[in-house]
């Protein structure tokens, strides 16, 4: 394959949605058991790091230490729901239970099966983001004008998280490599993106790096703007940024995908 | 009215010739069977009439359209059981068959109403709402069967669709089969049991490295290949030297040796009036015999 074929635009049809359904009735199933970790998980983090490591912090640029990590343990949630739905999960999916095989017999093509994933993916981290906002809004953390804004920028942040896990799952060998990128790129992003100390701690190539290459340093950037409710036009940077990583990579997991499933 | 026709059908991988050149075709209604050992090609070239791997050479047209330029036409017509069980394991048996159903477009009142009719066409309505992980491995099957003609297909494809089965459930799909073939639903099938394709096909084609060896009906296949009787008796010099002195078609298998003759017991009377050789059978002959002596007998991977 040349280099441009890896980003050509693919025949994605309006199939994908059942694709999309057939992952969201999976998930209901199981809604009770779905909807317990983004709605523990804050509380616990908000309970020991911002009440109870946040009692030795000062306050960061003015702002308490729990109000300063509320928008972080959102973004974090964003990222693991997609990341995880769009490689361990979709792996799964194509190589354990051979639900791709089955689909692609039908009108449906891998295109649409893939684009599918990733909307779902998604999805996935939107639903976090939006059970998430009242529980740290309960404890007066973000700006209830503007909270409802996290939610599409959520789902934006799910879908650039999704493609970067579709991505792996494609050129994965076997479902314990995506350890790898979990531990060398999803866990230094968990503390490295601004998320339980500003950016500016860094040395200053760190704090380049991280902007240039993380994509987690703009969904926290992003959505701790829309928390604290100061949306500064540097929040367009970040939206920019998310936009075209995003695009580029939708393209990119979709086409990896393809070459890898029909042959 | 061909369904499908094949022309020079070739499927390369990295560096190997899947498929090498065939050519057929296949009528409408017809049940046509893809017999070979394994690595014959005979999977590779249903998943290219199921337009999900792509032609390297040749043409493949289903029913009229090319299968390269098409699939999403093609696939609404089609219903495939694979030899692989791919069931939704996160579903129970019925929602299987309605999930499966959006990918086709039914809409749900027509789907539930298809889902329900077709688990009694396979006998699973008492199975409905159980999750396909604890069904049998024939009752998975029937499901996957029900589940290829959720969009009453006009042509099905089965690759290896009773394989692991005990013989009540292969005589059920056979059974429900030829009801399908009845309704007017061509089948296109692989299969390594030689008695289901000799009870079930009306024509079939060996293939081995990538091509067809013989083509024709059973019956046909039978007869040109190795006649319609066989003589079966233990390996012995006196028995071949007979053999020989009479020019029979003959075959050393091992310990065995197989005589292929239009009139079995005439040359089972020669060979104990007057060879004495007391050891044998004769039988009708039977695919097994045709692919056997066409594909040889050494084990394939």
């Amino acid at each position: 394959m040349r280099i441009s074929e890896y980003f050509r635009l693919p025949k994605v049809s309006s199939k994908s949605y059942a694709v999309w359904q057939r992952n969201k009735d999976v998930f209901a199933k199981d809604i009770k058991l779905n909807f317990l970790p983004p709605f523990l998980e804050p509380l616990l983090y908000l309970v020991a790091l911002g009440f109870g490591l946040g009692r030795f912090v000062e306050s960061i640029d003015g702002v308490p230490y729990a109000k300063f990590i509320a928008p972080a343990l959102i973004s974090i949630s964003v990222m693991y729901a997609s990341f995880f739905e769009c490689s361990y999960g979709s792996y799964v999916r194509m190589y354990y239970q051979k639900t791709f095989d089955a689909i692609i017999a039908t009108p449906v093509t891998i295109e649409d099966v893939i684009a599918g994933e990733l909307l779902w993916g998604a999805t996935r981290s939107m639903v976090n983001a939006t059970v998430m906002i009242p529980v740290i809004a309960l404890f007066g953390l973000i700006d209830i004008r503007y909270a409802l804004l996290i939610i599409p920028f959520a789902f934006l942040g799910g879908l650039l998280f999704g493609a970067i896990g579709m991505c792996f799952t494609a050129v994965t060998p076997n479902i314990m490599s995506i350890n790898y990128p979990v531990l060398l790129f999803i866990t230094p992003m968990f503390l490295f993106s601004g998320t339980f100390f500003p950016l500016n701690a860094l040395p200053e190539p760190i704090q380049y790096f991280a902007i240039a290459f993380l994509p987690l340093t703009h969904i926290v950037n992003g959505i701790r703007l829309i928390g604290y409710g100061t949306l500064e036009p540097v929040i367009l940077f970040d939206l920019a940024w998310i936009v075209v990583v995003c695009a580029v990579l939708l393209l990119l997991s979709i086409n990896l995908m393809r070459k890898r499933l029909i042959v | 009215m061909p369904v499908i026709v094949a022309r020079g059908l070739v499927k390369k991988y990295k560096d190997t010739l899947a498929v090498d050149n065939i050519t057929f075709s296949i009528e409408e209604g017809e049940m046509f069977g893809f017999l070979g050992p394994n690595g014959a090609g005979k999977t590779t070239t249903m998943r290219m009439i199921q337009c999900v791997s792509p032609v390297t050479s040749g043409s493949l047209e289903i029913f009229g359209m090319d299968a390269m330029s098409h699939p999403r036409e093609i696939k609404s017509h089609l219903g495939v059981v694979p030899q692989e069980n791919n069931l939704d394991m996160d579903f129970t048996v019925y929602e299987n068959l309605v999930v499966f159903s959006r990918y086709f477009d039914i809409p749900r009142d027509e789907a539930e109403r298809r889902a329900t009719e077709l688990l009694e066409f396979v006998h699973l309505e008492d199975k409905k709402d159980t999750m396909t992980e604890s069904l049998s491995g024939g009752m998975k099957r029937r499901l996957i069967l029900a589940r290829a003609l959720i969009n009453r297909p006009r042509m099905l494809i089965l690759d290896e669709p009773t394989v692991g089965l005990d013989p009540q459930a292969r005589h059920m799909i056979w059974d429900k089969l030829r009801a399908l073939k009845k309704q007017g639903v061509t089948v296109v099938l692989t299969s390594h049991y030689l008695d289901e394709v000799e009870k079930l096909c009306d024509r079939l084609v060996v293939m081995d490295y990538g091509k067809i060896l013989v083509e024709g009906s059973p019956s046909q296949v039978i007869r040109e290949y190795v006649g319609s009787g066989i003589v079966e008796a233990e390996k012995d010099p006196e028995l071949i030297r007979c053999l020989e002195m009479k020019e029979a078609n003959y075959e050393v298998i091992g310990e065995l040796v197989h005589v292929y003759t239009d009139n079995p017991k005439q040359i089972a009377e020669y060979l104990t009036m007057e060879c004495s050789i007391s050891k044998l059978s004769a039988r009708p002959a039977t695919l097994e015999d045709v692919f056997l002596k066409m594909t040889g007998r050494r084990l394939r991977e």
